[in-house]
């Protein structure tokens, strides 16, 4: 089914949260609109809801390969050629803590950011609206609705007193808000 | 007492991207003025690999010089960037904003100087690769693990790693906004840098957790780092270097170090760039107050370090102790690490008029940093310069001219990396800056208007 992607800019905060609840109003889903903003605004700022995430397993899967790679390292190349210090048991333990460490810790800071970036959806080379005026300090409601919601979805937006409202066929422009 | 100023979102970006788009005088003279020291940098090396280590100081048994010492102080000027960005993170203090990019920058820097020393002490730096990489599987010959100059790249390696992804991640959000600004090859450079971010909630939350997990993940290593580097040393059976304190005490040692250079960057940024409205009065005060207990941490492990090499009474460590506290030049050292590191500039930030004074707070932090190179050199020289039992060598160490243009190269190629950095890429988050206004408030106390933060616990 085919998707329509409808964009209002906003120039403030009270207003960007007026078009969310006026899309709430109109029957909009919480999952069908997302807020776009230069940034960050507390979880709840515009009604949505604590999204599940699965962050905190990269750093741990991360972690626990970083540790097998220091292991194979450190243990791997000592039994690979062996070669006896001293008197000494084989495999050198302190040294062998030190890279694993390390190798753990790499690990997990890998695939943190990995995890961020899985999580963000990034890098995102799909077409999407968009302005730059986001950038610049308006904050944008993005709705993906069905194409015979769209008028709908319009309408909803042009409440909150819209700076500019945008789809895919082109500018709608500011429109007085029906009262 | 914060003195922020309300600041408009266009206000904010034209601000920080400033140096982006104008290059003022200033920051043409520090191109040309580094440029030139950088010239002589690349000079001093390519002479050295030409001739070979024979133009440098170094002979038998002082086989580490300057080179290494420099990297000691590098390694150290590294760790409080990303400390300090790490811990303000983690506890959410407020006057983390303007400090935490030109920090980080800073760290990964100064890493990445520290580790061209080693490479190019070597003295021909290709034949390092061929030792390094590939490892020879056929023969089944590695690396001993056993060595400390093995853990020492694993835990740098490590921590640059860590350190350019935490300040990537950091940094996605605003190549986003310079995407949005820019045109030709520098719109194509944000474009692919910021990875198509559009800011919507699901991204800034994953921003939001991703600055606390990464501040959590690069602190142990950021310990780790220096702890390393000082086994180096530690490890070894020369005296005065072999001594469990060492850990801790080059951990110290390298913040009071590095959090003296993050003061000496943000007042050059504070002229430089004109960021008085980010770079406040606030914040030298603060990281001023830090300093005072960081630097007498730093003073309580150089006393330990010298207890403890005396305690024992064992006749090699208190042969070279008394080298270096009674004998030239090590003496004039031992009281200018003293009086620069500690004893000048601590009783001065104590007062908070001093403080709160720019110029003041560049040049104790200079003078801190002068005299933590000079406690890097006191550490390690002394102990080489020693006669060995069953050798005949016993030289003292004097380095070329060579070593000293490499040294002083060292400062200008980090200089004017951070400067090409600033005109590449904001050297203050605009984003968090941004931020921070929105969550700034006013608050009536009684009588008094308090500026005052919203936060989210």
């Amino acid at each position: 089914m085919a998707i329509r992607e409808v964009l209002g800019l906003y120039r403030d905060l009270d207003s960007a949260i007026a078009a969310a609840d006026a899309l709430r109003e109109a029957g909009f889903s919480r999952s069908e609109f997302e807020v776009l903003s230069n940034a960050p605004y507390p979880e709840g700022t515009f009604g949505e809801e604590s999204g599940i995430h699965r962050l905190f397993v990269f750093p741990l899967i991360g972690a626990a390969c970083g540790f097998a790679a220091g292991l194979l390292i450190t243990g791997g190349t000592q039994l690979s050629f062996p070669l006896l210090t001293g008197g000494k048991p084989l495999l050198s333990i302190p040294p062998m803590i030190i890279i694993m460490y390390e190798g753990t810790m790499l690990g997990a800071l890998i695939f943190t950011v990995l995890g961020v970036l899985f999580e963000s959806r990034l890098p995102w080379i799909g077409r999407a609206l968009y302005d730059p005026r986001i950038t610049a300090g308006y904050i944008g409601i993005l709705v993906r609705t069905a194409p015979e919601r769209e008028a709908k979805a319009i309408e909803a937006l042009q409440k909150a007193n819209p700076e500019d409202i945008l789809t895919e066929n082109g500018n709608v422009g500011r429109q007085p808000a029906r009262s | 007492m914060q003195e922020r100023h309300r600041l408009g979102e266009e206000e904010i970006t034209r601000e920080l991207f400033r140096p982006l788009v104008t290059t003022t005088p200033m920051m043409w003279v520090g191109f040309i003025g580094l440029g030139a020291v950088l010239a002589i940098f690349v000079f001093a090396v390519s002479w050295m690999f030409y001739w070979g280590l024979g133009v440098t100081g170094l002979q038998r048994p002082n086989m580490w010089g300057f080179m290494i010492v420099n990297f000691v102080f590098w390694i150290g000027i590294s760790h409080a960037g990303v400390m300090i960005s790490a811990i303000l993170r983690l506890t959410q203090a407020e006057w983390r904003r303007p400090v935490t990019r030109a920090a980080e920058v800073m760290t990964i820097f100064s890493l990445m100087t520290a580790m061209l020393h080693p490479v190019i002490h070597t003295g021909r730096p290709w034949r390092t690769l061929y030792w390094v990489f590939p490892y020879d599987f056929w023969r089944n010959l590695w690396p001993d693990v056993r060595g400390p100059l093995v853990w020492d790249p694993s835990a740098i390696l490590t921590y640059l790693t860590g350190s350019t992804l935490f300040l990537y991640t950091t940094m996605i959000p605003d190549m986003a906004l310079a995407r949005d600004r820019t045109t030709g090859w520098r719109r194509v450079l944000y474009t692919i840098l910021a990875l198509g971010w559009r800011g919507n909630e699901r991204q800034w939350k994953m921003q939001t957790i991703a600055g606390f997990l990464l501040s959590g993940l690069i602190l142990p290593v950021f310990v780790s780092v220096h702890s390393i580097v000082s086994w180096d040393f530690a490890v070894s059976l020369v005296p005065t270097w072999h001594a469990t304190v060492f850990a801790p005490y080059f951990v110290i040692g390298a913040i009071h170090s590095g959090v003296s250079a993050v003061v000496t960057l943000m007042a050059l940024m504070r002229w430089l760039f004109r960021f008085d409205n980010y770079i406040r009065l606030e914040h030298f005060d603060a990281i001023g107050r830090l300093l005072i207990a960081v630097g007498t941490g730093w003073l309580w492990f150089f006393l330990l370090d010298i207890f403890f090499a005396i305690y024992p009474q064992e006749a090699r460590e208190l042969e070279i102790m008394q080298f270096r506290l009674f004998q030239w030049p090590f003496n004039v050292l031992t009281a200018l690490i003293f009086i620069f590191g500690y004893f000048i500039p601590v009783p001065i930030w104590i007062f908070q008029r001093f403080r709160r004074n720019v110029k003041i707070m560049f040049w104790t932090s200079i003078l801190v940093n002068v005299g933590m190179w000079a406690e890097r050199y006191w550490l390690i020289k002394p102990g080489l310069m020693r006669k060995y039992e069953w050798t005949f060598d016993w030289n003292w160490y004097r380095p070329s001219i060579v070593e000293v243009s490499i040294v002083l190269g060292s400062f200008a190629l980090v200089g004017f990396l951070l400067l090409v950095f600033s005109k590449i890429f904001p050297p203050i988050s605009v984003w968090e800056e941004k931020e921070g206004q929105h969550f700034a408030q006013q608050l009536q106390v009684g009588k008094r208007v308090v500026n005052a933060i919203v936060r989210e616990f």
